[in-house]
């Protein structure tokens, strides 16, 4: 009886911390959001649903369907990057692939403050983008780079490209090199063998990707704040001002939840899929 | 000839380095430059005046930043040391239970995929309704709930070909639990538990969502990550530049030597 027990002292201390520390507030969140806003902030304890209908008031419903957009556009071109960078590694030699990956996911390991950081040195006014205008002899006034949506997108894709480039190169790296031999042997174009072979047999490494940095990036803080200005909001800052500026908890918790469920409905999906494709795998050879 | 995995034909080939170049571009043009402009003596990016390192002789002398660095360590050390401990118990016991529910890996493996600023989104309302003071203990017990989900997945993936027959043999000469686990583990386990660690203070060093929510208001409780976001709100400065890349060279220097620590086979095999 020993054996079974002792498991359970290693394993209870850590369970307890995440427990009390992350399952609790997580379920917090979803009762506080039915409770209504007290006079002073705070939290009055009476059941509404006003705080749910207020995150579908058009007002900030146009955020989270601004934020969606944008996670959206910075997600696909990220993926088209991504699947192209990862191509292009995998179609290298088998020798110098470990070390192209290494050097591709290198800069994830650096502080995000600091990477979107980067994106403002190039950016601003006086930056080196600004510069190097000038130095070709342009001297017109140039449009208004840094604090823009297109910087939110460029910034997001710049911090989580390296991802994508990962979740995608697993599968590349699985194809099976006959397939798409026996393919072109038949006759059919590079076009083609790539569009009928290829993709369908890694495409789950670009929706593990897509979901991963739309999920990141809708509920993002930090590059609105620093490349966006404050120009706009997305859902991220939203929430953050109800808890720490405007002290509505209680719409800050109904925000939280309907993000919290697209972000892991999202995840969830993807875990699926891989699950799926992971089936299938005669068709990827090892 | 060697085989490739993507059949390439010369044109093809060339095609694909060009799109690794542009892609390898993209990644470190921005960080490049920074690091460069870091050296730059004038510090700005309209003209090379010659190398200089006193940009990074000026952080020394700003108490903001110290202050900062100093919290930083604090909070880095103490979340590393309790994540570890326990991170590590975790993985051994789950280890030796060999079949988990399926609600068991997914609570341990939810803080790494848990987007940050749910749980910190999460903690902040906890720690306001309970209505504990925040400050630096509150970002150090929330750091440690992400990094013993890291510890534990670095010291499993150890002892999956961990022989548990050593274990069997200690406990049948008669060594207690505890004894068993210090003494014949722990040693097996050193090189990923080392390598754990490191990974988590390095998260911890890094992380700035969870820490900006949790620390609660006042400037005693404000870590690096939290200080350079304070200052790159309000623009670019020859001072930033050096404290991103001092940031930047210690978190990847600390991750590459966490790797390392934890590559190769258990010793023996």
């Amino acid at each position: 009886m020993k054996t079974d027990r002792r498991p359970l002292v290693l394993i209870s201390p850590a369970l307890l911390w995440l427990f009390g520390l992350m399952v609790v507030p997580c379920l917090l969140i979803l009762v506080v959001a039915f409770f209504r806003r007290g006079v002073y902030g705070g939290i009055e304890y009476t059941w509404t649903l006003e705080n749910i209908a207020l995150v579908f008031d058009p007002l900030y419903f146009g955020i989270f369907m601004k934020s969606a957009a944008i996670a959206g556009l910075a997600a696909g071109i990220a993926c088209v990057l991504g699947y192209a960078a990862a191509y292009a590694i995998a179609s290298m030699p088998r020798r110098h692939q470990p070390m192209l990956l290494f050097f591709a996911v290198l800069p994830f390991w650096s502080n995000y403050l600091v990477r979107s950081y980067a994106w403002i040195v190039l950016l601003n006014r006086e930056g080196l983008i600004a510069n190097l205008a000038r130095w070709i002899g342009f001297d017109g006034e140039l449009p208004k780079m840094l604090y823009t949506e297109p910087a939110v997108v460029i910034g997001l894709i710049y911090n989580y490209l390296p991802f994508v480039i990962l979740s995608c190169y697993a599968p590349l790296s699985r194809l099976n090199p006959e397939i798409a031999e026996a393919s072109r042997d038949l006759g059919a174009s590079a076009w083609t063998t790539f569009r009928r072979i290829t993709l369908p047999r890694t495409v789950v490494g670009i929706a593990t990707g897509f979901v991963f940095v739309f999920v990141l990036s809708i509920g993002n803080f930090v590059t609105p704040a620093l490349l966006g200005g404050g120009q706009f909001q997305m859902i991220g800052n939203l929430v953050y001002a109800q808890f720490l500026t405007a002290n509505d908890w209680p719409f800050g918790a109904a925000l939280s939840m309907v993000l919290i469920i697209i972000m892991l409905g999202l995840l969830l999906l993807q875990a699926v899929i891989t699950e799926r494709a992971s089936g299938g795998k005669a068709y990827t050879d090892g | 000839m060697e085989r490739h995995t993507l059949m390439a034909d010369r044109n093809t080939y060339r095609l694909m380095l060009l799109i690794i170049g542009i892609v390898f571009a993209f990644l470190y043009i921005p960080i490049s430059v920074l690091v460069a402009l870091s050296f730059n003596e004038g510090g700005l990016p309209t003209a090379w005046t010659g190398f200089s390192v006193k940009w990074y002789g000026a952080l020394w002398q700003n108490d903001e930043i110290l202050q900062a660095a100093r919290n930083t360590l604090f909070v880095a050390i103490f979340s590393t040391i309790l994540s570890t401990i326990l991170g590590s118990l975790l993985a051994v016991g789950v280890e030796i239970r060999r079949r988990n529910g399926k609600w068991l890996e997914t609570i341990i493996f939810a803080p790494m995929i848990i987007p940050d600023i749910v749980l910190a989104i999460a903690l902040l309302s906890f720690f306001s309704l309970l209505g504990v003071k925040m400050g630096l203990h509150t970002i150090i017990v929330s750091h440690v709930v992400f990094n013993l989900a890291f510890v534990c997945a670095v010291v499993r993936a150890r002892l999956k070909n961990f022989d548990w027959a050593i274990v069997e043999a200690s406990a049948d000469l008669g060594a207690s639990t505890i004894t068993t686990l210090i003494r014949v583990i722990l040693p097996v386990l050193m090189p990923a538990v080392l390598a754990g660690a490191l990974l988590a203070f390095t998260l911890s060093v890094d992380e700035f969502i969870i820490a900006f929510f949790t620390a609660g208001a006042g400037r005693s409780s404000i870590t690096l990550p939290m200080q350079i976001y304070a200052m790159i709100r309000f623009g670019v400065t020859p001072e930033i530049n050096a404290l991103a890349t001092l940031v930047m060279a210690v978190s990847v220097v600390a991750l590459a030597l966490s790797q390392r620590l934890n590559r190769g086979g258990l010793p023996g095999q």
